[in-house]
């Protein structure tokens, strides 16, 4: 019989190269805005929201904060399965973080697209 | 051979290395920045919203409390990202022996620690 926990890890490569991938994109990003910022001489409201108002923006702004929640979620996954031990208590906290993200998702298209 | 059993560790003498510490650190700076995603989150929509909202935001993030969480933020940042580099860079084997493994440790704390401090400046 293999042995296997519903809330343990998918045995596999997975998520462990998505981790190293969403990890980039999300440095990248990170790098571009603070170099943006770094070059605009004053940055008030005016200049912060035309930089939010492009679609090309919203799109990156979008895709790194998915590719954020998606490490976030195997991050905390395995902090959780390090250090949390009974299946019920895992399972509980998984099921949060998930819905918590989700949440984070819709609310992310919420500022993105609406304000 | 014969070796002398029990064998007792002076676990006292026993420390972490400095790998070991700039990755347990990573972990609790991830964690940081999970938990403080919903107030980013919130941040960026109070910037966005309107000018009312973002004069707001910039009265509430002058007060000296929010300077220090956001300084404390901006660290487990930092942290999170020069550490993660070091780590893609093992991913890629640039680290080989354990003099570079030591070295990079050393160097991702140290500009972490520096970036932080240069930001706190700039903050206050």
């Amino acid at each position: 019989m293999v042995n296997r926990v519903v809330v343990g890890a998918h045995y596999g490569l997975r998520d462990w190269l998505i981790q190293r991938i969403s990890a980039t994109v999300a440095a990248l990003y990170c790098l571009a805005l603070f170099a943006y910022l770094m070059l605009q001489p004053d940055m008030g409201y005016d200049a912060w929201t035309l930089l939010f108002s492009n679609q090309l923006m919203h799109a990156f702004t979008m895709l790194f904060l998915l590719c954020l929640y998606y490490h976030a979620w195997i991050g905390v996954r395995d902090i959780v399965m390090d250090y949390v031990k009974p299946a019920g208590v895992r399972l509980v906290i998984h099921v949060l973080v998930i819905l918590a993200l989700l949440l984070y998702v819709i609310w992310s298209v919420q500022i993105l697209w609406g304000f | 051979m014969n070796k002398q059993r029990p064998k007792h560790l002076a676990l006292y003498l026993i420390k972490l290395p400095l790998p070991g510490i700039v990755s347990i650190l990573h972990r609790v700076s991830g964690l940081l920045l999970f938990i403080a995603l919903p107030l980013l989150l919130l941040m960026l929509q109070y910037s966005l919203r309107s000018i009312e909202t973002y004069t707001e935001l910039m009265g509430i993030l002058a007060h000296p409390l929010s300077k220090l969480l956001l300084l404390g933020l901006l660290w487990a940042f930092l942290h999170h990202f020069c550490a993660g580099l070091r780590y893609l860079a093992i991913d890629l084997h640039w680290l080989g022996d354990l003099a570079q493994a030591r070295n990079s440790s050393r160097a991702v704390m140290i500009v972490s620690l520096t970036l932080t401090v240069f930001a706190g400046v700039r903050l206050w």
